[in-house]
């Protein structure tokens, strides 16, 4: 007799966030279906026994509408009160059994849903891992970040109900129809009307919504885009006194937004009333000709209590049903953009026969090397050099030269098109990949921390290093005054990329990650551009004492910190130009000249 | 509450006609199941064919004036929340616009974007519940209750019990309920800083081979968050089955004192199935109601976020004095009087310490010093992107505080250390500088930054699209285009903090030589590391710890400063000996 309800009943009707999901629509279902299956299947024997119990408790609803029939009939109008009592407790027994079933299909669900998120979640992130540094150049990491957020979010929120509400509406509704029929097939008839109106209504309503929806969406996400932009580039937008300007802008763009969302929220928004109250129709209707259907063909009155318990209950699933399948499909959205990512193509594996690179002595070279991010655009041609064990070698060049990506090969984040490139004269395609990374350290132009300890940060160079270790790479990088003079030393908490730090401290962590790290091989990517010159004097020292012995690569656009090079190479347009030790190349009066001498005109 | 008044006004006669129609709803639908009791005990038992006809008429009736009242409660609260939202939105984009550097430092931008967003996008779905729903389920269970009473007094103190029930089972799980679910969002924090992290860093994880490490420190947090997951999620899921036990088992008592009241003659099938009705009404409106408020709470968070930006008052902002005055920056003097600076009024030390220093119109002064010298901090103060602690700045002999930002800002262009450039074209972002400027002088500007060339290396040249924040150029590109945005302004003073740091030495010393030349008449500021870069300076101010420790020309200060001498041989001496 009780109306099937669900938690997710409520926000449904609510012209809200849920419509959003209007929007999108996987390519693929029954492929992603089929995989999140592959998931759901691991915990088969659960799942069984959440259909089994969802099974109870929607038969013990459809039942409990019925015995409305039988009591009415058999034991009130006939005033058996015994009788009456008896049916009580068979009633009050199977709303239990529902009611426990009911209580155990939802918790166990929760426990099969956020298990299985828990897995996609963990492959997502190890298959993230897995990927080549050309995946993270061409995704933006807003974009990959709303998968861990959004998509894992939809479906978390479709296994926790969705799915269990859809089946169980389903259920209900074939129930209800089946009951209908078996009481009495006349009266079904009227109901059977009003159905086809009911959907022809509610598809009218998803159409026009649906339009509503995605031009909201995209009105959103103009909106959402400038203010992002604006607020980030707000210093500027003061500097320039352009605040009117872009009010004015946002103003145009967020009344365009609101146009928009009022209709889409109106379409959504009346859906579940418009739905509901045909219903009542239905109800009305059902109640008019049940009453004439009892008075001329003789319907039992117990009959017709039930039959208008069922009735009522009829809008309810219809209006579930609908919402349900479109989070459904937002969720199967969800898990398409998942899958595609769990669909990359994970870096090379090692060769079967590769080799583990041992006790290296650093002795790189670059072969007759060609490379572009897009093998149709050659960006570095024909690179061939020399570092011998312990040598240092600089890079020198305007910006965009091709200098970053040279150091970017070595550790294989790309791979070349063509020609060779050796340490300690064996091809790195050949060797195993780790052990190739782990023989050098960089320390980037880009510099980016942990959230966690400054210990901790250093010490992700070398996981095994004792404090001391860590204290002794810090002072080597010049880094320990400033460490100390934190509230909590070497405790110190960063937080926000090292927020809290200036731009040049943060250099020296980095310096000092590579320092701990003890790497036979070393590459500097403008590891002290924000340094100012007389710190960077002090850290020389030690920067020099870490490069003692070990092979190092150093790009720098502050000449005084190459010129005691073994061998600088002078880059233009992905070529090397000019070559050569300091005093050679000033000889030479070229590009190296020129750019030398422009510091000091 | 207060604050969002003004946001609503616009929409007034939307607040009173949406619950005005949820009021017609409810009563529409509140004498549905009295009326098919009716049929049922008047109509059937009677035989009265014409009294069912005209009550199942009645009904239907009503159920249409029931869909017109929802199509307009819901058109009206769409257009008061939305709206709402719209002009919340506006309020606060329109403050923010208002806000100095030091407001703006106290916020994120990715949380004042979050705030402008999600949380005004919650405060909507909080407006559109409470025009609809906050209205109509204490109406229903109220209307619902009534008339249960008059139906049969005696039967509605099930109704009496049943009602205290669910609402101790649901505030019990609630409670409960609401610590997990702030633990399960912190550790869902938690674990997105972990991807986010990983995401950054990630040429550092695979250069370390750390890859092993990060997936275990994810699968920590992962496991984490399941935990906290389950057993917040697994308990706000209990209500509905709950409810619906609550309801079950009123209706078995229904069914049962009802009955023994129909064989004693003082009650009526009709009368027993519409009081089932009720009842479920009665109970399913009491856990919409819970749940709305619930919703509610959460949106408190929302709504504290977005006071707290609206409650921000803007600490720089034009004196009245400054509008009377209506002051322009014309020759571009200078003078720092005995300044102090820090950045919060409680902070214990001064960042800028008794700055005294006269810069007369068309000189250019170089600012040096080590990094966390104050040096952009000094600069800044200039255009008023901080006020002052102590001390006066004058521009043209005029407190800075007696322009109004406007005038003043118009008259001092700066090039940002951390600069921004927009998405749009090349064109239009250079226009930021002087929205009217035509394509000789943009073109001019382009090629004193030295980024004509590049502009024009582009196949679409100064229509090319840049992306937000300048991503499809280089740094040094992205540095030269901001040089643009800034000489085009072709003001009075013009600053440059650290603005050639990604561009080679020989293109910025050709940036020089055409500022030198084209901008003769303007005072100018540089930040620099490279002593190359501020050598030929008219004034060059050593800055140390927030003080000035040495001023004066290369030549002066190479005699006088020890400092100077140490930075000086710290980049050339060498080279100066090789060559």
């Amino acid at each position: 007799m009780s109306e099937p309800t669900n938690i997710k009943s409520i926000p449904a009707g609510l012209p809200g966030r849920r419509g959003k999901i209007f929007v999108e629509k996987p390519r693929n279902s029954k492929q992603v279906i089929f995989r999140l299956w592959k998931y759901l299947r691991k915990q088969k024997i659960l799942l069984l026994i959440i259909v089994a119990l969802l099974l109870i408790n929607t038969t013990t609803t459809l039942v409990g509408s019925y015995l409305l029939r039988p009591i009415i009939n058999k034991y009130i109008l006939p005033h058996n009160i015994p009788g009456l009592a008896r049916m009580i407790f068979l009633l009050l027994g199977i709303y239990l059994l529902g009611s426990i079933a009911g209580i155990f299909q939802n918790r166990l669900m929760i426990v099969v849903a956020q298990k299985t998120i828990s897995i996609i979640r963990i492959d997502l992130f190890n298959r993230i891992q897995s990927l080549p540094l050309k995946f993270f150049d061409t995704h933006v990491h807003g974009e990959l970040m709303s998968r861990f957020t959004n998509d894992i979010d939809n479906i978390s929120d479709s296994l926790n109900t969705s799915v269990t509400q859809f089946l169980a509406s389903a259920l209900t509704l074939s129930g209800i129809i089946v009951m209908m029929i078996y009481i009495s097939p006349l009266l079904t008839l009227v109901t059977l009307v009003i159905v086809p109106l009911m959907l022809l209504v509610a598809s009218q309503i998803i159409k026009r919504s649906k339009k509503f929806f995605t031009s909201q969406q995209v009105a959103l996400g103009a909106v959402n885009g400038f203010v992002e932009e604006m607020i980030t580039g707000q210093k500027v937008v003061k500097v320039f006194c352009y605040e009117e300007n872009i009010a004015k802008e946002f103003e145009a763009i967020n009344y365009d937004l609101r146009y928009k969302a009022t209709q889409a929220q109106l379409y959504s928004g009346v859906m579940m009333p418009v739905i509901q109250n045909l219903n009542t129709i239905n109800f009305a209707l059902t109640a008019a000709v049940g009453g004439l259907l009892a008075v001329l063909k003789g319907l039992d009155i117990g009959g017709l209590a039930a039959f208008l318990q069922y009735s009522r209950q009829f809008g309810r699933p219809v209006n579930e049903i609908s919402s349900e399948y479109n989070s459904l499909q937002s969720a199967l959205a969800g898990a398409e953009r998942i899958f595609e990512i769990l669909d990359e193509i994970p870096e090379i594996p090692d060769l079967p026969d590769a080799i583990p690179l041992k006790n290296v002595k650093g002795d790189i070279q670059f072969s007759n090397v060609m490379f572009g991010y897009d093998p149709d655009k050659i960006i570095l041609k024909n690179i061939s050099l020399r570092a011998k064990a312990g040598q240092k070698i600089a890079f020198v060049g305007s910006t965009g030269a091709g200098k970053t990506t040279i150091t970017n090969l070595l550790p294989r984040f790309y791979d070349i098109q063509s020609g060779l490139i050796t340490v300690d004269g064996i091809d790195i395609k050949k060797l195993q990949r780790n052990s190739l990374r782990s023989s050098l350290a960089m320390v980037l132009q880009d510099t980016h921390l942990f959230t966690a300890t400054v210990m901790e940060n250093i010490r992700y160079g070398k996981l095994e290093a004792t404090d001391k270790e860590v204290i002794d790479a810090a002072i080597l990088a010049g880094a320990d005054s400033f460490i100390t003079r934190l509230p909590k030393g070497y405790q110190s908490i960063l937080e926000n990329d090292g927020g809290n730090l200036s731009q040049g401290q943060r250099q020296l962590l980095n310096i000092a990650r590579a320092t701990v790290a003890k790497p036979a091989i070393l590459i500097l990517d403008e590891a002290t551009s924000s340094i100012d010159t007389r710190t960077e004097q002090i850290i020389q020292k030690g920067m020099d004492q870490l490069m003692q012995g070990r092979t190092s690569l150093v790009i720098a656009h502050r000449l005084s910190t190459v010129h005691n090079a073994d061998e600088i190479m002078v880059l233009e347009n992905g070529e090397i130009i000019e070559r050569g030790t300091h005093e050679a190349l000033l000889k030479q009066k070229g590009r190296y000249y020129e750019l030398y001498t422009g510091q000091f005109d | 509450m207060k604050k969002y008044f003004p946001y609503l006004l616009k929409y007034k006669k939307a607040l009173w006609l949406a619950p005005l129609l949820v009021i017609v709803d409810v009563v529409c639908e509140i004498f549905q199941p009295a009326l098919m009791s009716k049929i049922v005990d008047q109509g059937i038992s009677q035989k009265n064919l014409h009294y069912i006809l005209t009550t199942g008429g009645l009904m239907v009736g009503l159920s249409i004036i029931a869909i017109a009242a929802n199509v307009g409660n819901i058109y009206y609260s769409s257009t008061a929340s939305v709206g709402f939202s719209a002009e919340l939105r506006k309020g606060m984009f329109n403050k923010i616009q208002q806000f100095s550097f030091s407001n703006l430092d106290k916020f994120s931008s990715s949380s004042l974007t979050t705030r402008l967003t999600n949380d005004v996008n919650i405060l909507q779905d909080v407006i559109v519940m409470l025009l609809r729903l906050l209205i109509r389920a204490p109406l229903m269970l109220l209307f619902a209750a009534i008339i249960a009473v008059q139906i049969n007094a005696g039967l509605a103190t099930v109704i009496a019990i049943a009602i205290p029930v669910l609402s101790t089972c649901i505030y019990f799980l609630l409670r409960r309920g609401f610590p997990f679910f702030e633990k399960m969002q912190k550790r869902l924090d938690k674990v997105n800083a972990v991807v986010q992290e990983n995401l950054i860093n990630v040429r550092v994880i695979k250069s370390f081979v750390r890859e092993d490490f990060e997936k275990k420190k994810f699968g920590g947090a992962n496991e984490d968050l399941r935990e906290m997951s389950v057993k917040a999620s697994g308990i706000v899921v209990l209500i509905m089955p709950v409810m619906q036990l609550v309801m079950n088992v009123s209706i078995v008592a229904i069914v049962w004192f009802g009955g023994n009241k129909i064989i004693a003659g003082t009650f009526q099938v009709g009368q027993l199935m519409s009081f089932i009705t009720y009842i479920t009404q009665i109970l399913m409106s009491l856990t919409m109601l819970s749940m709305t408020i619930m919703t509610f709470s959460r949106a408190g968070a929302s709504s504290e976020r977005i006071l707290e930006v609206l409650n921000t008052e803007p600490d720089i902002i034009d004196s009245p004095l400054a509008k009377e005055k209506d002051l322009h920056v014309h020759k571009g003097k200078v003078e720092f009087k005995n300044v102090f600076f820090k950045y919060h009024a409680d902070g214990s030390e001064y960042v800028l310490k008794n700055i005294n220093v006269i810069i007369n119109p068309g000189e250019t002064v170089a600012i040096i010093g080590a990094t966390g010298s104050s040096k952009s901090t000094l600069v800044q103060l200039i255009p008023r992107l901080y006020d002052v602690t102590r001390g006066n700045i004058l521009v043209d002999d005029a407190d800075v505080r007696n322009y109004t930002l406007q005038n003043l800002r118009n008259g001092v262009s700066m090039v940002l250390q951390q600069n921004e450039l927009f998405s749009g074209t090349i064109r239009q972002n250079l226009k930021w500088g002087d929205i009217n400027a035509t394509d000789e002088e943009i073109i001019a500007a382009a090629k004193d930054a030295q980024a004509h060339d590049f502009i024009m290396s582009f196949p679409k040249q100064y229509e090319s699209i840049l992306g937000q924040s300048g991503v499809n150029v280089s740094g040094g590109q992205k540095q030269r285009l901001c040089i643009a945005r800034a000489i085009l302004k072709k003001p009075p003073i013009l600053i440059l903090d650290d603005s050639t740091s990604a561009v080679d030495t020989a293109t910025d010393a050709k940036i020089r030589a055409a500022l030198k030349l084209h901008l003769h008449g303007t005072t100018t500021f540089v930040i620099a590391q490279r002593i190359s870069s501020i050598q030929s300076a008219d004034k060059i101010i050593l800055l140390d710890n927030g003080e000035i420790i040495g001023s004066g020309t290369h030549n002066e200060l190479i005699k006088t400063s020890s400092i100077y001498q140490e930075i000086y041989f710290s980049q050339q001496l060498k080279e100066v000996d090789q060559v």
